[in-house]
């Protein structure tokens, strides 16, 4: 479980995450939406201990975020940031395989190795695994980073906008394999998503964020209404179903 | 760009460890005084060749070996580090803060050894480094050549300094010995310091994979459970202690820790526990090339390795350059 307990963060005078509370059960995935600068890569960076906090306390499986081992928790929870600036060439299976540096240091076993192919498979990397990261498009880089992540193997996982720069058919895929890792391997997966509709179609709870405070947190279908969506986002939207299921136009 | 399998190279290693070995062979074979290696091996040699040997030429064809590739090493730490392939010992402000460090004893503490010598100028050198981070972290230059050109400045900057008190105190002769790296005085009893260097190289190598996973930047690593702060501390320890042992002992040999961890980085990537062992070999072959040169160019007199280092060394940062650049920012 994961306990956001009265969080505030600032940045000088201006309050970025303000007074947020926010209990994520185990299992199921979450995703954290809201307008640009609301506030939601904070939260996720400060739940995943890169940035401290100025007022709460953040426990995961009952450690304190700030107070426990950085290894301790790199076995529990993983975060990959919004903005990655990687300069070192690694290869994309040297990159994937440090997932496992939380547990073997480098000293990679058998295990470690069984690890690397399963998520190579899974990420569909096979053919990219000896390329380095400077030799992929942004997309190709974007899938190896989360790949790295899920190699990790922590029973919770954070992505900052994991579609960054991924096409309509690997945004697809990808969501399709976060829930297949969450259902199959029970993890709990909280990712920040721009799309509506990929929001509500994949999650079980979406939680928007606007000005630093949580305006709404519920199951997708209370999540798309036009009256909720107009608040958080300042845009005229209609709820059609599509394959039974609740989709918002908010173009034109 | 053609796309190389990673492990291509790996066999590579043996191979040049034998070029390194071969060319040691012909670094203590060649010089002013002539030796023949074989009557060496085969015991026919004089008495006074097997002392000049043994005094000289033997330490300080070790003395290159040593110190190509600590240098090299550190280079690539620094690169991992700063995540920027234009950082080394010098151009990011450690050598020139390393003897700023032996200047500052040769006018206060003009009877040091060796060794206080080299604490003070490792204690210059962590400062100097550590600042020179700091100000690239602050810069608003985002640019990878910012570390260069900060680099130079900061450099030129501690340069200026050394060079007027230097000046004012007549040292401008011993200045230039810690600037310009020379193996010509070399001798049995003067270089063991550089041993605590290969030391650090091991201990560099059995960091190896945190060095890889500190280049990924803070938040991966942290995400990693790596403490960010305490390998920075760690690489930058290594850093100026192999620098400052090595000025105190041979003086800067420029291009040196910049040009071989890229060549290295082109050719197997950044994975440190891979690349140190080639960095190390690299080094050495760069360093005994430049030493056998120098010393057959202008024969009977020799060309002082930093020289010759200079001059290969800024025509293979060219080529890298211009490789680098329209890959851009
Ligand atoms: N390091 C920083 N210094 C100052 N302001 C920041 C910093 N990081 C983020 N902010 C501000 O905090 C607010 C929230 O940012 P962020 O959490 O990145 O928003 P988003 O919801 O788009 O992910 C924005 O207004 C942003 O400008
Ligand atoms: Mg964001």
């Amino acid at each position: 479980m994961i306990e956001v307990d009265n969080v505030t963060k600032r940045y000088g005078s201006t309050t970025v995450v303000d007074s947020v509370s926010l209990t994520i059960a185990k299992g199921g995935m979450t995703a954290i939406v809201g307008p640009n600068g609301a506030g939601k890569s904070t939260l996720c960076s400060m739940i995943g201990r890169l940035i401290p906090m100025d007022e709460g306390s953040i426990k995961v499986d009952r450690f304190d975020v700030t107070a426990t081992k950085g290894e301790r928790l790199a076995r529990r929870i993983s975060i990959l940031s919004q903005e990655n600036h990687v300069t070192a060439r690694l290869s994309v299976e040297d990159l994937v395989l440090l997932g496992r540096y939380p547990y073997t240091h480098g000293r990679t076993t058998v295990e470690d190795r069984e690890h690397l192919e399963a998520t190579i498979d899974f990420m569909e990397l096979g053919p990219l695994r000896h390329r380095f990261l400077d030799q992929l498009s942004g997309g190709q880089r974007q899938r190896a980073f989360v790949a790295m992540v899920l190699c990790q193997d922590t029973d919770y996982i954070l992505l900052d906008e994991p579609l960054n720069s991924l096409d309509m058919k690997h945004a697809v895929a990808m969501m399709k394999l976060l829930r297949r890792v969450c259902d199959e391997q029970q993890k709990t997966i909280v990712y920040v998503v721009h799309d509506v509709n990929i929001a509500s179609w994949y999650s079980d709870r979406v939680v928007a964020l606007r000005d630093g405070r949580i305006v709404h947190d519920g199951n997708p279908s209370s999540f798309m209404q036009p009256e909720v969506m107009e608040s958080i986002f300042e845009v005229d939207v209609v709820i059609r179903e599509v394959k039974g299921k609740p989709f918002a136009v908010y173009y034109g | 760009m053609t796309l190389r399998p990673v492990k291509s190279i790996e066999p590579g290693i043996a191979a040049s460890v034998v070029v390194v070995i071969l060319l040691c062979f012909v670094s203590i074979a060649i010089g002013a005084y002539s030796l023949s290696v074989i009557d060496l091996v085969r015991g026919d040699a004089e008495f006074h060749d097997s002392m000049v040997m043994a005094t000289s030429r033997i330490p300080r064809t070790l003395a290159i070996v040593l110190v190509g590739m600590s240098t090299s090493v550190c280079g690539l730490i620094m690169q991992m580090l700063a995540r920027n392939k234009f950082a080394s010992p010098t151009t990011a402000g450690t050598v020139p803060a390393a003897s700023l460090g032996i200047l500052t004893m040769a006018l206060l503490v003009p009877g040091a050894t060796m060794f206080m010598k080299m604490i003070v100028a490792t204690l210059f050198a962590l400062v100097g480094t550590a600042a020179f981070l700091l100000i690239l972290r602050y810069s608003p230059m985002r640019s990878p050549l910012a570390v260069p050109l900060v680099g130079l400045m900061f450099g030129g900057v501690l340069g200026s300094i050394a060079t007027f008190f230097a000046y004012r105190y007549d040292l401008l002769q011993s200045l230039s010995a810690w600037t310009e790296g020379d193996f010509s005085r070399v001798l049995k009893g003067r270089y063991e310091l550089l041993w605590l260097s290969a030391a650090l190289t091991v201990v560099a190598y059995l960091a190896a994979d945190r060095f890889t996973v500190a280049g990924l930047g803070e938040s991966f690593a942290t995400n990693l459970g790596l403490n960010y702060r305490r390998v920075t501390v760690l690489g930058l320890v290594i850093v100026a202690t192999i620098t400052a042992v090595n000025v105190v002992t041979v003086g800067a040999i420029p291009f040196l820790g910049l040009i071989v961890p890229n060549v290295i980085s082109l050719a197997i990537g950044d994975n440190v526990r891979r690349a140190v062992p080639y960095a190390a070999i690299g080094g050495a072959a760069f360093l005994l090339v430049c030493d056998i040169a120098g010393r057959l160019i202008r024969q009977p007199f020799e060309i002082p390795i930093s020289a010759i280092a200079g001059v290969i060394g800024s025509m293979v940062f060219l080529v890298l350059l211009i490789r680098e650049a329209p890959r851009g920012s």
